[in-house]
């Protein structure tokens, strides 16, 4: 027989309201600014109680802090995660990730088409750790399955890839991650819990860039780490980290002090505490302002992409468009299936012309700002090429979807005609 | 660390110390689809400060392999046999929801073996309505909503979390969920079904507290205040907190647990 459950709150309310009740202290409805690197402690027992994970409570910013926190249980209770981390930038969440699970001669298997600091970490930086990647198509669960090795700790992909737009078949690589028993940890950046939700769909970690569209307004530089609590990491002793002894914390089994948030118990008491990448209680203010409203505007951004990929799409100054919304597009029907409410604000597309074009396009616009970041409420542009994936060679680039003449836009929530104007007006001038 | 109870492995977690059964014990025991992780934030403290912890999986939950008990007479005869093979002739007994019955049932048969009672979010008789009942027969997700949702306060997801950075409903559902088929439809029809006199109740000579949660939707703040009356000597303490108090009011469930088991 059907049955029926009381549901938590919608995800438009937990946007609003998840992880904050009016202050207890003072009565302040809207998130208090907790500047302050430490609290005091009411007597020397709860002093020990609390540096030794005996009761729950703030020691020191670095560690947690009650603004940061109510960012981390709103994008928990968003995500619909156990819990979460709050991180001074998308990278240090990646690290994070990766620090928490993988050492010496541990291996990950990633999407090839990620955005270019995320490439840099993985292909540059973390190989000098011990740590190896192979990269593998997106799109393609066969690749990942070949790529495994016994090394193999962490399978890492974006939900829709920047800039290429390809959507990463979750559900697929999620079987085999259960099948594999490695975990699957999804940047959602570009989609962002409002357009859906990766623990829904089988991952087991995500991460955000918050300077993208969860603040959604390009003041900050942030990041967070969700766990879904799905993951049995004691099933075998590839997760030593969190199922073996930790002498670093007087011998934690972080597995056995708990069952469902071990990742983020070591995440926190390892990562927080020894590499320092936290956020500041003014970025977490700052991200919960937009995260308020970011049912509202990933709605308006979608909309307002929708008419872009229809207008370039139609031009003949551009050779072709890359985005989930064209049927021509691979990821097309899988973004139906995951993101029914619109996969991605940003777009990519071709010039005719090739490079040279494509400089004179991004000079020519005037609405549209000249700038790496993608997710704000004003429409931005940039060529990869030259900018965010330099460091990588024609064969990345290609495996990443990026050509030459490339370009990026992240559509914002300016009037829709206004931006087409503009659009117009820098392709006729692409083409003289 | 496991010991075996009734020719099956059980895990209990021993707050990060080792166990030395020489020191006074306390026994936590969790409730329906749980497992010791619920007392993660009470039971450290304690193996930290003098006494010897031991946080069970019960049969069949967590860690802990063998079938469920489906009765809760029978759960009071394995926390028994527990503490034979801890090698504790007594030991405190601090249980949640069912585990809270579980404790009672172990005071009442074996008063000896039980030096101090601690009922967190506890109701006797413990009605199960159908809807829940019949939705965890069926494994139904709902029956995970049931749980998650009333058993906490209510709009909990809206406030500030008692474990900075969690997400309780969340974090709760996630555990149930990871219970093996069964399970919760077995630990919710054995609370549905117990029953003890009130002259059994009124005989219980153990020293008692119970805790009540102000904004428990699942065994209300009414139904804690009732079983408090009727156990001699019984302290009542109230908390503004669901039926999830552990983790809704950790630090004021870990005081006042602090403040019985010292007395």
């Amino acid at each position: 027989m059907a049955h029926s459950g009381p549901k938590p709150p919608h995800p438009d309310t937990l946007a609003v309201h998840a992880g904050q009740g009016p202050d207890p202290a003072t009565g302040a409805r809207a998130v208090p600014i907790y500047q302050t690197a430490s609290f005091v402690f009411p007597d020397a027992d709860t002093a020990a109680a609390l540096f030794n994970m005996e009761t729950p409570g703030h020691v020191y910013s670095r560690l947690s802090n009650p603004t940061v926190s109510v960012f981390e249980e709103r994008m928990a209770a968003l995500e619909d995660g156990v819990g979460a981390i709050a991180t001074a930038s998308g990278q240090a969440a990646l690290h994070l990730a990766i620090a928490t699970l993988v050492g010496q001669g541990g291996h990950v298997v990633a999407s090839a088409s990620l955005y270019g600091g995320s490439h840099n970490l993985l292909s540059y930086t973390l190989p000098r750790f011990g740590i190896g990647t192979t990269f593998v198509p997106a799109a393609d669960p066969d690749a990942w399955a070949r790529a495994i090795t016994p090394a193999t700790r962490l399978l890492f992909g974006e939900s829709v890839g920047n800039p290429s737009v390809d959507v990463l078949d979750i559900p697929a690589l999620g079987a085999l991650a259960e099948q594999r028993h490695i975990p699957l940890l999804v940047d959602a950046t570009v989609t962002t819990p409002a357009l859906g939700r990766p623990f829904e769909q089988g991952a087991h970690l995500v991460m955000h860039s918050a300077t993208k569209f969860l603040s959604g307004h390009g003041v900050v530089i942030g990041g967070v780490l969700v766990d879904g609590g799905r993951f049995d990491w004691a099933a075998d002793d590839r997760y030593p980290t969190l199922s073996q002894p930790y002498a670093g914390f007087h011998g934690m089994v972080f597995a056995e002090e708990s069952s469902t948030s071990a990742f983020l118990l070591r995440a926190r008491r390892e990562g927080l505490r020894d590499f320092g990448a936290c956020m500041a209680p003014m970025t977490a203010f700052q991200v919960l302002q937009g995260l308020e409203t970011l049912p509202l505007r990933m709605a308006r951004h979608i909309e307002n992409t929708a008419k872009v990929v229809r207008f370039l799409a139609g031009h003949a100054a551009v050779a072709r468009v890359h985005h989930p919304e064209l049927e021509d597009h691979p990821g097309h029907a899988l973004a139906r299936r995951l993101y029914p409410r619109g996969a991605s604000a940003i777009l990519a597309f071709e010039l005719a012309g090739g490079r040279e074009a494509g400089r004179k396009f991004i000079e020519a616009l005037g609405l549209f700002s000249h700038l790496a970041n993608i997710g704000d409420a004003k429409s931005l542009v940039i060529h990869p090429a030259t900018t965010t994936h330099f460091r990588m060679d024609d064969a990345a680039l290609a495996a990443a979807g990026i050509t030459p003449g490339t370009v990026r836009l992240s559509i914002g929530l300016e009037h829709p005609d206004d931006l087409l104007e503009d659009l117009a007006r820098a392709l006729r001038a692409a083409q003289k | 660390m496991h010991f075996i109870v009734e020719g099956y492995p059980a895990y209990a977690y021993t707050g990060g110390r080792d166990f030395d059964p020489a020191l006074p014990a306390i026994v936590f025991i969790h409730g329906a689809a749980f497992d010791h992780s619920v007392w993660q934030w009470q039971s450290r403290y304690f193996a930290h400060h003098g006494y010897a912890v031991i946080a069970v999986d019960l049969p069949a939950h967590g860690r802990s392999p063998g079938s469920a008990r489906t009765a809760i007479e029978a759960l009071g005869h394995w926390t028994v046999a527990l503490l034979d093979a801890a090698g504790l002739e007594r030991a405190a007994f601090v249980g949640h929801s069912m585990g809270a019955l579980a404790a009672l049932q172990t005071a009442l048969e074996h008063p000896a073996r039980v030096t101090k009672l601690a009922l967190l979010g506890a109701a006797v008789p413990m009605p199960v309505g159908d809807a829940f009942l019949a939705a965890a027969r069926d494994d139904s997700p709902a029956a995970l909503d049931m749980e998650a949702v009333w058993g906490h306060a209510r709009l909990v997801a809206l406030e500030q979390s008692g474990v900075p950075g969690t997400a309780l409903l969340s974090a709760s559902r996630r555990l149930n969920a990871r219970a093996r088929p069964g399970i919760l439809a077995a630990d919710l029809g054995a609370c549905n079904a117990w029953r003890v006199a009130d002259a059994a109740l009124a005989r219980l000579a153990v020293p008692a507290l119970v805790v009540a949660g102000k904004r428990d939707q699942m065994t209300p703040l009414k139904a804690g205040q009732s079983l408090a009356a009727r156990i001699p000597g019984a302290k009542l303490v109230t908390l503004d907190a669901g039926h999830a108090m552990m983790v809704e009011a950790p630090r004021a469930v870990l005081a006042t647990l602090r403040d019985f088991l010292r007395d």
